[in-house]
């Protein structure tokens, strides 16, 4: 059994009545997110106690977990950096950004740059198509980035620890 | 009758009912749709787009598995639109698919092969590198190959629902998407080889026929499995005289397409190399030496009758696997040929009380097909997944299908509890105050069958009669019994009623003379109190009787013999011979040539006449011929009359999902799973503290229920 801060469970006590009577399996997407934020990554202990609290199997969890990219297995650095190679970004310069983030960072997809402190992705379609190319640091969605522009971020970034 | 609809598809004008899935309807008007990822009786998955139909007045191909039928719909299944699409999705199937058919086990039977064949795609248009994954061994028995599969989901979902395991999900996504096993490389589930069965390509393979033979090379033969007594069906294929795969790939019988390990795989034991294959007999020096068949049938004739002849006491222990004729025939052996009245069995469920308990009754047996559909089933004191594998899989699909409540009172935890509406936790003893529990719920239901256990004997299975009377619902029972002809043993009579012995009694009477065993195993864990008696033991192997034998007689298993088995339900079923091992004989042969040696005239020792003469003498037994002969199931009914309480135990063997009594000891495959968890109860030890039962029910989401 693992227990989560005060905040995070009684978040996750709410989220598992706000689905209808026997439908609490809807709530392993949202519960594996915030519980990867906590903890650092998708460990198998955490893929078990979801599946205990959300009544299913945990190779029920595993298959989410296999399934969407934004859950991760291993730890991500602190900074996580998310570029968009999806149709739109692509037809503006996604697959130059991220090329370029991979010379930028010296590390390739899902992978950690040695000090920890930087990760890239290479994402699928993210909702920014209007606003392609898009990157996602985090949390935080960057629009019409160019290589510079990344550079200034990733800068600024590095600086601000 | 629901209200029906009338709909043209191809230009065949087709009534049918309203909701019905436009897949089925063309498959029941002879109009094939082809689909890999539709399954009949599992959930929709529309994952596979081979279905896609034109409809007229919609504008895209429609998906035929998950369309509901409508009025005045037009369908087009075999038009050049639909033609196209299904050759486009072949050829996107077979981007990965490695063209290995030559040596995969599926070629010949493989739904892709034969979608290739009929639409085309010969050609593929995609020159890049094709992604490989290795294969990899889950378990003793399935394989799994990434490259072959199509990901239909059709394991996946036949393990969650049908088998209500849930060992197989899908991880990862696009062109990396791939099975995988519960316990990330290996699995841990029920080792049934439904998922085997049910992949429509090589994509998952068994252990035990993986690269031994093709599907043509093989005769294929349906019998009756012998481990439980459920009387599963299965189709043997063989080759060479050789078994080499069980599954029941026509989905006839009783259980469809539904079979465990045992059904499936346990059919090893056959050619195991200790199969006993020449009689043997004790020489002075106390060792077994071979002798012929016929010094064997003249020593035993010898023996018989000067044994009757000084009005010795015999002993005759009989089997729950052989057959009803071999059950018959020996009993009548010992009545008529013998003159004696000692025979017994392993019983394993109180058939006695129960039979007289609903003596007079209509309609109180229940098949295997009402677990399917009643609206209500009560299980006590059985974990029916590991014992009675397809009842379970019964309940479960009745549970799916036609929203049944389930309610279980058991000792410990059982798979029923998932489908449960109330399951009720006793300490071992309390099951009847369990289901005293229940009374109010089980009255408000339409009709119920009632499963039990051996824990219900005696007093207590009349009391849960009595339950069941005063429910005023409809009730059907089902006496829970081991192994494959428990019941036909019951039947036939081979029990000590008339003031005969029990096989207690026979072990423990020091003036015993001889003691015939067919096909059991009494002294596994007891001794033989007579140090006199003449030992004679058939069997297939050298069991711990066998090893106090003074003559032992190889006898054929079931796989080897032709006749009828009675299931745990009372339905006759007729077996068919498969293969023939070297030095054997039947047990209804061996009994036979005893009888002629001994110028018994018990009358003709052929299947057929036996069962002939069963028909006419054994109560209930005047099944129709017509439904045996083609494969199906009779129902007994043989509730009529008193029948005096026996003496002796009953208590089952305990066989779990990988056990089945002596013979689970020589099937490999059994024992290669055997650490598997396959313990009754979740392996756990009964609760013995709770005076009263603890009401613990779940729903599916886990709301405590009751």
């Amino acid at each position: 059994m693992m227990t989560f801060s005060p905040q995070l469970e009684q978040k996750f006590a709410k989220m598992l009545t706000s689905y209808p009577e026997g439908k609490k399996r809807s709530a392993v997407v949202p519960m594996l997110i915030y519980a990867q934020d906590e903890v650092g990554s998708i460990t198998s202990e955490l893929i078990d106690e979801v599946a205990r609290r959300c009544e299913v199997t945990p190779l029920q969890v595993d298959e989410v977990v296999g399934y969407y990219s934004m859950l991760h297995r291993n730890p991500m650095g602190k900074y996580h950096v998310q570029v968009c190679t999806n149709i739109s970004c692509l037809l503006v310069g996604g697959m130059e950004l991220y090329e370029h983030a991979c010379k930028k960072l010296g590390i390739g997809h899902k992978q950690v740059a040695a000090d920890g402190q930087f990760s890239l992705e290479e994402v699928e379609c993210m909702g920014a198509c209007s606003w392609a190319p898009a990157v996602e640091i985090n949390y935080d969605f960057h629009h019409h980035v160019t290589p510079e522009k990344l550079d200034q971020l990733i800068d600024g970034l590095r600086k601000a620890q | 009758m629901a209200e029906l609809v009338n709909l043209t598809i191809n230009g065949q004008a087709i009534q049918a009912e309203k909701g019905t899935l436009l897949i089925e309807v063309a498959r029941q008007n002879g109009i094939e749709i082809p689909a890999f990822c539709y399954y009949p009786g599992l959930t929709l998955q529309a994952a596979c787009r081979m279905c896609l139909v034109e409809v007229e007045k919609t504008p895209k191909l429609q998906v035929g598995c998950t369309l509901p039928v409508a009025d005045g719909m037009v369908v087009h299944t075999e038009s050049d639109t639909v033609r196209q699409s299904r050759k486009g999705m072949i050829e996107f199937l077979l981007t990965n698919h490695p063209l290995d058919c030559p040596v995969c086990d599926k070629g010949g039977e493989c739904e892709l092969q034969d979608m290739t064949f009929r639409y085309g795609a010969g050609e593929s248009r995609f020159t890049e590198r094709k992604v490989h994954v290795d294969e990899q061994q889950w378990s003793p028995v399935v394989y799994f190959d990434a490259p072959r599969c199509i990901l239909c989901y059709r394991c996946v979902r036949v393990c969650n629902e049908g088998i209500g395991v849930g060992a197989l999900g899908v991880s990862n996504r696009g062109v990396i998407s791939e099975i995988v096993p519960n316990r990330h490389d290996y699995l841990e589930c029920d080792e049934c080889g439904a998922c085997i069965d049910i992949c429509p390509v090589g994509a998952l393979t068994s252990g035990s026929y993986r690269y031994q033979t093709r599907p043509w090379e093989m005769t294929h033969v349906g019998t009756i499995c012998t481990h439980c007594g459920d009387g599963c069906r299965t189709t043997l294929g063989v080759r060479d005289d050789k078994i080499m795969r069980g599954n029941n790939r026509d989905s006839s019988g009783i259980n469809g397409d539904f079979l465990c390990i045992k059904g499936r795989y346990a059919f090893d034991f056959v050619e195991h190399p200790e199969r006993l294959q020449s009689p043997m007999l004790r020489n002075a020096a106390g060792e077994f030496e071979p002798i012929s068949w016929s010094t064997a049938f003249a020593t035993i004739a010898e023996t018989f009758t000067a044994v009757k002849a000084r009005r010795g006491k015999f002993g005759v222990v009989g089997s729950n696997h052989t057959t009803n004729e071999e059950n018959y025939f020996l009993q009548k052996f010992a009545r008529q040929g013998l003159g004696t009245k000692n025979i017994d069995h392993h019983r394993t469920g109180d058939l006695a009380t129960f039979f007289d308990a609903l003596s007079g009754k209509n309609a109180a047996l229940a098949t295997a097909g009402d677990l399917y559909t009643a609206k209500a089933v009560l299980v006590v004191g059985a974990d029916l997944a590991q014992q009675h594998p397809l009842l379970s899989y019964q309940a479960r699909a009745n549970f799916r299908h036609h929203n049944a409540h389930i309610y279980a009172v058991t000792t410990g935890p059982v798979r029923e509890d998932n489908q449960a509406i109330a399951s009720v936790r006793v300490a071992a003893g309390g099951e009847l105050a369990g289901v005293e529990s229940l009374r109010d719920k089980l009255k408000a239901e339409g009709d119920l069958v009632i499963v039990f256990g051996d824990s219900i004997q005696g007093d207590g299975l009349r009391k849960l009669v009595a339950f069941g009377d005063s429910l005023g619902i409809p009730v059907k029972y089902v006496c829970l019994v081991d192994y494959s002809n428990s019941r036909g043993a019951f039947d036939m009579g081979l029990i000590p009623r008339d003031g005969g012995m029990s096989i207690e009694q026979m072990l423990a009477a020091k003036d015993l003379d001889v003691l015939w065993v067919v096909g059991a195993n009494p002294l596994k864990n007891a001794a033989l109190g007579s140090t006199n008696a003449f030992v004679i033991v058939q069997d297939l192997f050298m069991t711990e009787t066998a090893n106090h034998a003074h003559l032992v007689l190889p006898a054929a298993s079931v796989y080897e013999k032709n006749g009828t088995v009675t299931n745990v339900c009372g339905e006759v079923q007729k077996l068919k011979q498969a293969v023939k091992v070297m030095g054997t004989k039947t047990d209804l042969e061996i009994m036979g040539s005893i009888a002629k040696e001994m110028n018994l005239n018990l009358g003709i020792w052929l299947p057929d006449k036996v069962f002939a003469e069963i028909r006419k003498t054994v109560h209930g037994y005047d099944v129709s011929l017509p439904v045996v002969d083609t494969g199906g199931a009779a129902p007994t009914m043989p509730l009529n009359g008193r029948v005096p309480a026996l003496p002796g135990a009953i208590q089952s063997a305990g066989d779990t999902l990988f056990t089945s009594g002596s013979m689970s000891r020589y099937s490999k495959i059994l024992n290669a799973v055997i650490e598997s968890p396959g313990g009754l109860y979740g392996g756990k030890e009964p609760e013995v503290s709770a005076q009263s039962p603890t009401a613990s029910g779940q729903m599916p989401g886990g709301t405590v229920q009751s």
